[in-house]
């Protein structure tokens, strides 16, 4: 039966798969109170297969460790999976552990044990944490989430190379190449100007640029690396309101310009609608993790082997792209955190990684830099040869979310409402003026930071 | 036999007793959470401290919220009078169909009404879609232009209340058809006798007679339609551009999805004296005309 007391670690216990790796697996660390009932309440991959390949996983340890493992897997579509946690986190029962992507380790730290002892444990044996991943869930000198073997992702460019080249002058696999060496050079041209001709020959060719200017998160994470690689931030760093300047203006502008090129219907988007529009067919590029590409492959494949995903382009102040860390927390109503604490131990070794990221087929990315050596997924995935090659980002890239750099409890509310796509829908569909968009934020803004 | 206690022998006692599971639903479904939306208005952001009205104080300050006030009284009257105008419409016309036959018309027409509106409205979204609609499928292929039904501002709020309507008309149908079979039959007779015309039937006995159902009907349909929810979480959640939300969907986003329970819960709770106002004045009316019939 589980039990509240935290035990001694006591035992150091190799996992199988271990060995394959050699010194570079980490010891997993087994408390004594590993039994009784775990319940899990974990997102619901994109991914074809992947959940199944997690259930497994999970099961697997469980018959080992003698803890009934329970799993639901919930969408993150219509918002449900921060739906659940609310739910949870307010009536004081539900799962033992729940996940958390980057917006929700904040918003429910009230509700999350400390794991600072499980999360010290993984990042002294396997090294450094992304430091955005550590901004998300390193709180008030506590880790209230640890890393999950599923989830965490990014936004490249992904778009059609055929298209690119016929209709833009852009060779992708040229200037972003499966394996050798990039040309810095050409690198440095791919800018949001570019980008800009290039949306405008899609747009000419019937096959547009799309992506989310709707309260979905998706609309918030690719404008979240457009405004940042303009220096265009909402809330600064100290928590001050700094959304009426320059760089935004510069973002709005840059908009309203690239909005010309796109459907008229990316004010509705949500989550999946940009994925469908590059799988049918009828889209040129958007801004994704591999989803659109894993599902393309099954049901469109002649649109699969044309896919590249590559770099952001570049803005003034640097190259940025979305990044979402996905945390694992235990609430502080969970009956058997002693076992919960095992498993996030457990899901944290490299070779449950690299079964994950096989199964996802690199659609999760590791937000611990050495997993990144376990694994070829990103090299190897196919068709068409070298399509996520660019996926774990090589080049000059930094990363950030909606919200970033604000203070994470504000960021996290900039993301969860959406203020960036909605401020950009305002210039770019509602007619406002820009200063008048500035100011609906700032309004909307004081009520994110008020106490 | 067993005797029954003295208590329970008493029929006061009994009503009380055989009341319980009642009021036990009230209080637990209504009164409590109805009390603690209020304690909860009452805290700051962190529920750590009492701010007394400062939630309400803020709400008024904010762009978005007044908007969600106008938009939520021009979607409840736009939605409850074509409501009502089509249930009448249709009432009137099953009623003139013969008793036999009015049953599967019904039956068909309070179809919309018992389908879980969140089902229904999962297939009004894959019609309204807003790149793949399948209404704009038919559109092209008549050669007229797609719709943007939920993409922009005009349609996005006559999806909505279009599917409002839908869903809520059968409702004012069955109440209107109840109350047209109960106005006697003699009056139309007398009227049909004196030279009286079909619009002088309506308005001389038909409105007169069923306008207390009206007037309930009207009032139940404003509370109901005021606090939507689901139509616009499914079709639109608010957008484009927060111009679709409701009372009940921006409190859901302010509350629930950015954590802000208690200024979620202050929205939430500006509708009730509204609603409160609302009902007083129609309620006292229906009285006031049921005691001049009596």
């Amino acid at each position: 039966m589980g039990t509240k007391a935290t035990a001694s670690r006591r035992t150091f216990m190799k996992t199988a798969g271990a060995t394959a790796v050699g010194a570079l697996a980490a010891p997993y660390v087994k408390t004594a109170y590993s039994a009784g009932k775990l319940k899990l309440g974990l997102w619901d991959h994109w991914v074809p297969g992947a959940n199944e390949a997690l259930e497994q996983i999970l099961t697997r340890w469980g018959e080992d460790n003698g803890v009934e493992v329970t799993i639901d897997f919930i969408t993150s579509i219509g918002n449900k999976l921060l739906l659940t946690a609310q739910a949870e986190s307010r009536a004081g029962s539900g799962h033992d552990i729940y996940s958390h992507a980057f917006a929700m380790v904040p918003l429910f730290k009230h509700r999350l044990v400390a794991v600072d002892d499980v999360v010290e444990d993984i990042l002294s044996s396997q090294g450094p944490i992304a430091e955005i991943s550590r901004f998300s869930a390193f709180l008030d000198g506590a880790w209230r989430g640890s890393p999950s073997p599923t989830g965490t992702l990014s936004y490249p460019t992904v778009a059609r190379r055929d298209l690119f080249l016929e209709h833009a002058g852009i060779d992708l696999t040229e200037l972003f190449p499966a394996g050798g060496t990039r040309d810095p050079a050409k690198i440095d041209g791919w800018d949001w100007e570019a980008f800009l001709q290039a949306a405008a020959g899609l747009h000419a060719a019937g096959r547009s640029f799309g992506a989310p200017l709707a309260t979905t998160p998706d609309g918030s994470a690719w404008l979240a690396h457009l405004f940042a690689s303009y220096g265009a931030a909402m809330v600064d760093e100290q928590g001050e309101l700094v959304v009426n300047s320059d760089a935004v203006r510069e973002v709005l502008e840059y908009l309203i310009r690239i909005a010309e090129f796109m459907p008229d219907s990316v004010y509705a988007w949500d989550d999946a609608s940009n994925n469908r529009w590059l799988i049918s067919g009828e889209g040129g590029a958007i801004f994704n993790p591999p989803s659109a590409w894993a599902v393309a492959k099954r049901d469109n494949p002649g649109v699969a082997r044309h896919i590249w995903h590559f770099d952001v382009p570049r803005g003034p102040v640097g190259r940025f792209r979305a990044f979402t860390s996905f945390f694992w927390g235990i609430w502080d109503f969970s009956e058997n955190q002693s076992a919960a604490r095992d498993l996030l131990r457990y899901v944290a070794q490299p070779e449950v990684v690299t079964q994950m990221l096989r199964a996802s087929q690199g659609f999760d990315l590791p937000m611990i830099r050495s997993h990144y050596n376990h694994s070829q997924v990103w090299a190897e995935a196919e068709p068409p040869a070298g399509v996520l090659y660019n996926y774990a980002m090589l080049g000059d890239e930094r990363t950030v979310f909606a919200g970033y750099p604000a203070p994470p409890e504000i960021g996290a509310r900039i993301a969860t409402q959406q203020i960036l796509p909605t401020l950009a829908a305002l210039v770019t569909q509602g007619g406002e003026t820009i200063n008048d968009a500035i100011g609906w934020a700032e309004n909307e803004l004081e009520g994110v930071l008020r106490g | 036999m067993r005797v029954l206690p003295p208590l329970l022998r008493r029929k006061p006692a009994v009503a009380v007793l055989m009341c319980v599971p009642l009021f036990a639903l009230i209080l637990g479904l209504v009164a409590y959470p109805f009390f603690h939306a209020l304690f909860l208005a009452t805290l700051n952001k962190a529920e750590t401290a009492f701010v007394g009205l400062d939630n309400f104080s803020f709400l008024f300050g904010r762009q978005t919220f007044w908007m969600v006030v106008r938009q939520s009284l021009l979607f409840a009257l736009v939605a409850v009078v074509f409501k009502a105008l089509i249930g009448l419409a249709a009432a009137h016309a099953i009623n003139t169909i013969p008793t036999k036959g009015q049953r599967k018309w019904r039956g068909m027409m309070l179809i919309p009404w018992v389908i879980p509106p969140a089902l229904s409205t999962l297939g009004w979204w894959w019609l309204f879609e807003p790149t793949y609609s399948a209404i704009n499928w038919g559109l092209t292929k008549l050669a007229v232009p797609a719709v943007p039904w939920l993409s922009d501002t005009f349609w996005a709020r006559f999806s909505i209340i279009l599917v409002n309507v839908w869903v809520g008309a059968p409702f004012f149908l069955i109440m209107y058809l109840a109350a047209l079979k109960s106005i006697p039959g003699e009056l139309y007779e007398a009227a049909e006798m004196d030279g009286a015309g079909p619009w002088q039937k309506f308005f001389y006995i038909t409105l007169p007679m069923i306008r207390n159902i009206i007037a309930i009907t009207t009032l139940f349909s404003i509370i109901v339609t005021l606090a939507n929810f689901d139509i616009v979480r499914v079709l639109t959640q608010g957008g484009p551009l927060n111009t679709t939300h409701l009372f009940a969907t921006y409190a859901f986003r302010v509350g629930i999805e950015s954590g802000d329970i208690p200024l979620g819960a202050a929205v939430s709770l500006f509708m009730f004296p509204m609603l409160a106002i609302l009902a007083f004045i129609i309620l006292r009316n229906v009285r006031r005309r049921a005691a001049s019939l009596a």
